[in-house]
Formats: structure tokens, C-alpha cells, sequence
């Protein structure tokens, strides 16, 4: 059990080395395969565990007592959203070698990836918060690298923002950290609590803040999005897909931890203006736009919104609520952005005005946007519906009318905005006109096709086995109104 | 805590939040090292404990509490390794179009561009506004 928490760490971490030293990339792909294998396999005996067993797995590292250990824990939440994430990483790195664009040849792609990975997977297991900042670091050192790869001018241009904007983020972090050791003398999520609790509320309520500001750079929510849609869409599509797919969920993983285990309580007012406003400036954004990249781009910020909700009501049902959305929302994203890398491979850009009538060339490419399209705005039978109703129920049993209004009107901005696409991209005359013999998109682009569909098809399985899956986020949600079961768990009986 | 730390916490954060809401990238970079270098002076003086050094042997009184120190130590690498990369951004920055000033940001630029054509009141041009050729002289 203990070598199960530590592997999606170190065995990505091990795999970058050792692909640094060998540079053909047929060894790089099969070293990241396994590396990523070993992740997957030990995130599904932990998800495992953890919903059998155990319900909290513990790991201790060299076996120091609890209160010097530095500890790794994965509660349901936790082990959920590490299983899902290492899934994604797999399909995503399927359809960058199917892509064959320029990056994946660079030297350096695989090393980084694996990184990535680790960062991730080291950001939902850590049980103390420096270790979290590490972990975050780890991660968004490996996004830089990964965003500005082709270190063209506009990739140059918009890592600038994003460096800068996530450096004054990692420093509020940091300070954030620094000052709760300063004021209780542990970073131990599961001693920080009880500690938190003693201090004056004025205290509280800064540490609070502060660490609110940086998980919410990360996770883009409002006001303090506005990096997120000139950055992203540079990249190549698979690195924006998992970007899209994760680095804000890591975000959102700190805001629920903050909210939940480190200042329970409260039902929070301010959040939940944040996530109606989050969800509405990010669609109106979408809406504005006339490329596809930025305007999913858009939509990653608009999304957001609908998990601080959940995470702002917080009752058990609502927080329930939200953690489903995350399991509906990295797969239907990401498919979204591999549907778009299809696209931009096969025309060269996915510009509305550039670009038409591809459901014309290609009906299964175009039954391919529709259903995370469907999804994403959150239409029977889809996972997006059963994702948001659930989390408008929760907000019914709470009266936030107001809320709910805004949720279900930015659902059919959503929608509209999926029409935009539709209208632009897949309707009217053929654009580019393409040789009459090129018949079919998607035959030319075995791997990525596969790649897509896997994860699409995943998407489907999230709404065929919603019951037990909504089980398991019930689950994670009694754990975290219950943060004693956490505390509990971390300093062992 | 002294009052000539916080008092030097103060200064640090306010010179580099000052030098980072700057267009110049090498003012950028150099308010990030100070602002690193802020938030490690106030882990540093809010959180440690004076003492002896805590070395496994010498048990002559009040320790120092080497946990901060431990975490300053990781925050200095990591915060010396984004510097490095910000200037090799800057760098390439530089060699690609010759100033380094932070641009707009592309809606700016949009906005900007789609006044300019509504005065020449060319509706051709209006519906031209491209994303991809913005690259041209507008940070200067």
C-alpha cells in the first residue's frame, strides 16, 4: 500500500530521467508509456482502496512518526481526481504522437511531460502544504516549458504573461504558507486546522484570503482569470488540452481543500459571487469570440464557475455536486480541444471565417464535436446534464435562487456559443477547398482519431454508470464535510 | 520580530510589486527576484525562533526552528530557477523583435484595431481584423 502512493510520483519523475539520457524518441515513447502505466496502475489500486477498504490511504515517507513525516494522502477526492488525471495524461500523449506536430520530436517533450505528470499526480496526494506549493511548482514549471516549446513570437508573447501571472501566484502562496507556520507552527494539513481554529478571526480571515487569491489565479476564476484565454490557445492542442483538462483543476483541488478542510464552516457568500460571476464573464467572453481555440479557452473559465459553486453552497450535496462536475468536466474539456487539434491538423487554423462545411468532408468528425459540445452545455442524455443538475439541486435545497438562475442561463449561453462553432466550422461551403481525391478527415489520423474517440467515449461512460459514480463522489463529499476523518486518518490511531 | 525586518519586508514588497507593474521585462524579472526575496525574509522573521544551532548532540537550551529555514532554502531554488527561465524568456523576446516591452494583450489589440477601422469606415477591413498578423509595432 505504501509503495502505491509514492509510485505516480516517482515513477513519472524516474522516467523523465532516464528519457533525458536517451534521446531517440522511439525510447522516449516507450519510457513515457511505462512510466505512466506504473502512475495508472497504482492511481487504480489506490481509487480502489480507498473506496473498499481503507477510506483514507496514508503514506508516510521513511517512516518518521506523524508529526515530522513529510505524508502523502489520498482520500476519495484525492484519489479520484489522480486516477482521472493519469488517464488523461495517457490518451492526451497517444494523440500528441499521432499529431506528429514539432513539439513531441523536440528532445525535450517527453522529459517534461513525464514532469508534468509527476507534478500533478504530487499536487492531490500532498499532505502538508509547503509540500502542495513543491508539487504546484513542479507542475507549472513543466507548463512553462511545454507552452513555450516552439519559442515562436506569439508563444513568447503570451508565456510572458502566463510566467509572470503564475510567479506572483506561486509568491502569494508562498507567503500564504509561511504565514500559517508563522501562526500555528505546523504545515501539516491535518494539524493546521485545529490550530487555525484557536487564532483570532481577523487572522483566520486574511490566511484565508490569501491562499483563496492564489488557488484562484490557478483555477482562473474571477477576477482573476484574465490570463488564462491569450495564453492557452498558443500552445499545440494537446498541450492545451491538458492544461485545460487539469492545471486549473489543481486550482479548484486547492480551493476545495482550503474551503473544506482548512476553514470549514460557513456556507460562503463571497464565493458564491465569485462563481456566478466567473460563469457568466467567462461565456460572454466565449460568445465574443470567432476562433475555436480561444473560445473553449473561454469556456475552461466559464466552467470553473459551476465548481465554486458547488464547493460555495457547501453542503454535502452540493459538494457531491461538484466534485462529479470535475470528474464530467477534464474529460468532456479535453475532448474538446482534441476534437479542435483534429481540426487545426487537417486545415491549418479553426478560424470561423477561414474555415467551413467540415460536416460535409467528414459526418463522424462532426458527431465527434457534437457530443462533448452537447455535454459541455449540459443536455440530456449527457454527463454535462446529470453533472449540473445535480448541482442545481443542491442550490434548490439551499434557496440560492439567484445563482441557479445565473447557472442555468450560462448553460444556454454555452450552448449557443457550441452553435457558434457548429455554424462556423462545420456548416456552409468547403474551406479550405481540398483536393477532390482527400475524401474523409478523420482516416488520415488513425492515432488521434482512436485517442479521441477513447476519451469520448469515456465521457459516455461517466453518464451510463452515473449511480455508482455519483456513489463514490458522495463519498468524497462526506469526507470532506467531515474533515475530522481526514485529521483522523493522517495522525493514525 | 524587528522592527527593521518588517520594516524591510515592506520595502521589498513594495519595490517589487512596483517594478513588476512595469512594461520592461528586465524590470519585470528583477521585481520578481525582489518580491521572491520579500516573501522569504517574511517566512524567515515571522516564523523563526532564536536559538542555538539544532545540531543532534549540543543540548545547551532554546533551539532554532530549522523548519523554516528548510522551506526558505527550497523557495530560494525554485525561485531562483523561475528567474532563470523568465530571463530566457526575455531573452528570446528580445532576439525575435527587438524590444523588450511586455504587448498588449490580443483583445486590446482587437479593440484597438477595430476603432482604427471604424474612423476609416472601410467595412472590408473591419471584418479583416486578424488574429494572426498582430504582430507588428503595436507594444511599441
Amino acid at each position: 500500500m505504501n509503495a502505491a502512493l509514492a509510485l505516480p510520483i516517482l515513477a513519472p519523475l524516474l522516467g523523465a530521467a532516464i528519457s533525458v539520457v536517451f534521446r531517440q524518441l522511439i525510447l522516449q515513447r516507450l519510457v513515457s508509456f511505462i512510466a505512466l502505466s506504473v502512475s495508472l496502475v497504482s492511481a487504480i489500486i489506490i481509487t480502489v482502496d480507498v473506496s473498499r477498504d481503507t477510506d483514507i490511504a496514508v503514506t508516510r515517507l521513511g517512516g518518521w512518526p506523524a508529526n515530522i513525516a513529510i505524508t502523502l494522502v489520498a482520500d476519495r477526492l484525492a484519489a479520484m481526481m489522480l486516477l482521472i488525471s493519469v488517464l488523461l495524461l495517457v490518451i492526451v500523449l497517444v494523440f500528441a504522437i499521432g499529431q506528429r506536430a514539432v513539439d513531441e520530436h523536440s528532445a525535450i517533450y517527453h522529459p517534461i511531460y513525464l514532469i508534468l505528470a509527476a507534478g500533478i499526480s504530487q499536487a492531490f496526494l500532498a499532505g502538508d502544504l509547503f509540500n502542495l506549493f513543491v508539487a504546484i511548482e513542479l507542475m507549472l514549471m513543466a507548463s512553462y516549458v511545454l507552452l513555450t516549446l516552439d519559442g515562436t513570437d506569439k508563444q513568447i508573447q503570451s508565456g510572458i504573461t502566463y510566467v509572470v501571472l503564475n510567479i506572483v501566484k506561486s509568491l502569494f502562496l508562498l507567503a500564504a504558507v509561511g504565514l500559517i507556520f508563522a501562526a500555528t507552527g505546523t504545515i501539516n494539513m491535518a494539524e493546521v486546522p485545529e490550530r487555525l481554529a484557536g487564532l483570532p478571526d481577523g487572522v483566520r480571515l486574511g490566511l484565508n484570503l490569501l491562499l483563496l487569491i492564489a488557488f484562484g489565479i490557478k483555477a482562473a476564476v474571477f477576477p482573476l482569470y484574465f490570463w488564462l484565454p491569450d495564453s492557452y490557445p498558443t500552445a499545440p492542442s494537446s498541450v492545451t488540452a491538458v492544461f485545460a483538462g487539469l492545471l486549473t483543476k489543481v486550482g479548484v483541488y486547492g480551493i476545495i481543500r482550503t474551503e473544506t478542510l482548512l476553514f470549514p464552516g460557513n456556507q460562503s457568500q463571497l464565493l458564491i459571487w465569485i462563481a456566478g460571476f466567473t460563469m457568466v464573464v467567462g461565456v460572454i467572453g466565449a460568445l465574443a469570440q470567432s476562433q475555436m481555440k480561444r473560445l473553449l479557452s473561454f469556456h475552461i473559465v466559464s466552467q470553473i464557475g459551476y465548481i465554486v459553486m458547488g464547493v460555495a453552497i457547501g453542503t454535502k450535496a452540493a459538494l457531491a455536486a461538484a466534485v462529479f462536475y470535475i470528474l464530467h468536466q477534464i474529460p468532456v474539456k479535453a475532448s474538446l480541444f482534441l476534437v479542435e487539434g483534429i481540426i487545426e491538423r487537417d486545415t491549418g487554423e479553426t478560424k470561423f471565417d477561414r474555415v467551413g462545411g467540415l460536416a460535409h468532408r467528414s459526418g463522424y468528425l462532426a458527431l465527434l464535436f457534437m457530443i462533448p459540445a452537447f455535454s459541455l452545455a449540459g443536455l440530456p442524455p449527457f454527463s454535462g446534464f446529470l453533472a449540473k443538475y445535480s448541482l442545481v439541486r443542491s442550490g434548490f435545497d439551499q434557496g440560492q435562487w439567484v445563482i441557479i438562475g445565473i447557472a442555468i442561463a450560462v448553460s444556454l449561453m454555452t450552448l449557443i456559443s457550441m452553435t457558434k462553432i457548429w455554424i462556423g466550422l462545420f456548416w456552409g461551403e468547403v474551406m479550405p477547398v481540398v483536393p477532390t481525391g482527400r475524401v474523409g478527415i478523420l482516416r488520415h489520423y488513425r492515432l488521434m482519431t482512436i485517442s479521441t474517440v477513447t476519451l469520448i467515449l469515456g465521457t459516455l461512460a461517466i453518464a451510463a454508470f452515473a449511480g455508482p459514480l455519483y456513489e463514490f463522489c458522495v463519498g468524497a463529499a462526506e469526507q470532506l464535510v467531515n474533515p475530522m476523518m481526514y485529521i483522523q486518518a493522517v495522525r493514525g490511531s | 520580530m524587528s522592527f527593521a525586518l518588517v520594516f524591510l519586508i515592506g520595502v521589498l514588497f513594495s519595490v517589487g510589486t512596483y517594478l513588476l507593474l512595469q512594461r520592461s521585462l528586465t524590470r519585470i524579472v528583477l521585481g520578481v527576484g525582489i518580491l521572491a526575496n520579500g516573501v522569504n525574509v517574511l517566512i524567515l522573521a515571522s516564523s523563526a525562533r532564536q536559538g542555538t544551532p539544532p545540531i543532534l548532540g549540543k543540548d545547551d537550551g532554546p533551539f532554532t526552528d530549522p523548519v523554516p529555514q528548510a522551506l526558505v532554502l527550497t523557495a530560494i531554488v525554485i525561485g531562483f530557477a523561475l528567474t532563470a527561465f523568465l530571463v530566457a524568456l526575455a531573452w528570446r523576446s528580445w532576439t525575435i523583435d527587438g524590444y523588450d516591452l511586455v504587448e498588449d494583450d490580443i483583445e486590446d489589440r482587437l479593440i484597438a484595431r477595430r476603432l482604427e477601422t471604424d474612423h476609416l469606415g472601410d467595412v472590408r477591413d473591419r471584418e479583416d481584423v486578424d488574429l494572426n498578423d498582430d504582430t507588428e509595432g503595436d507594444g511599441a
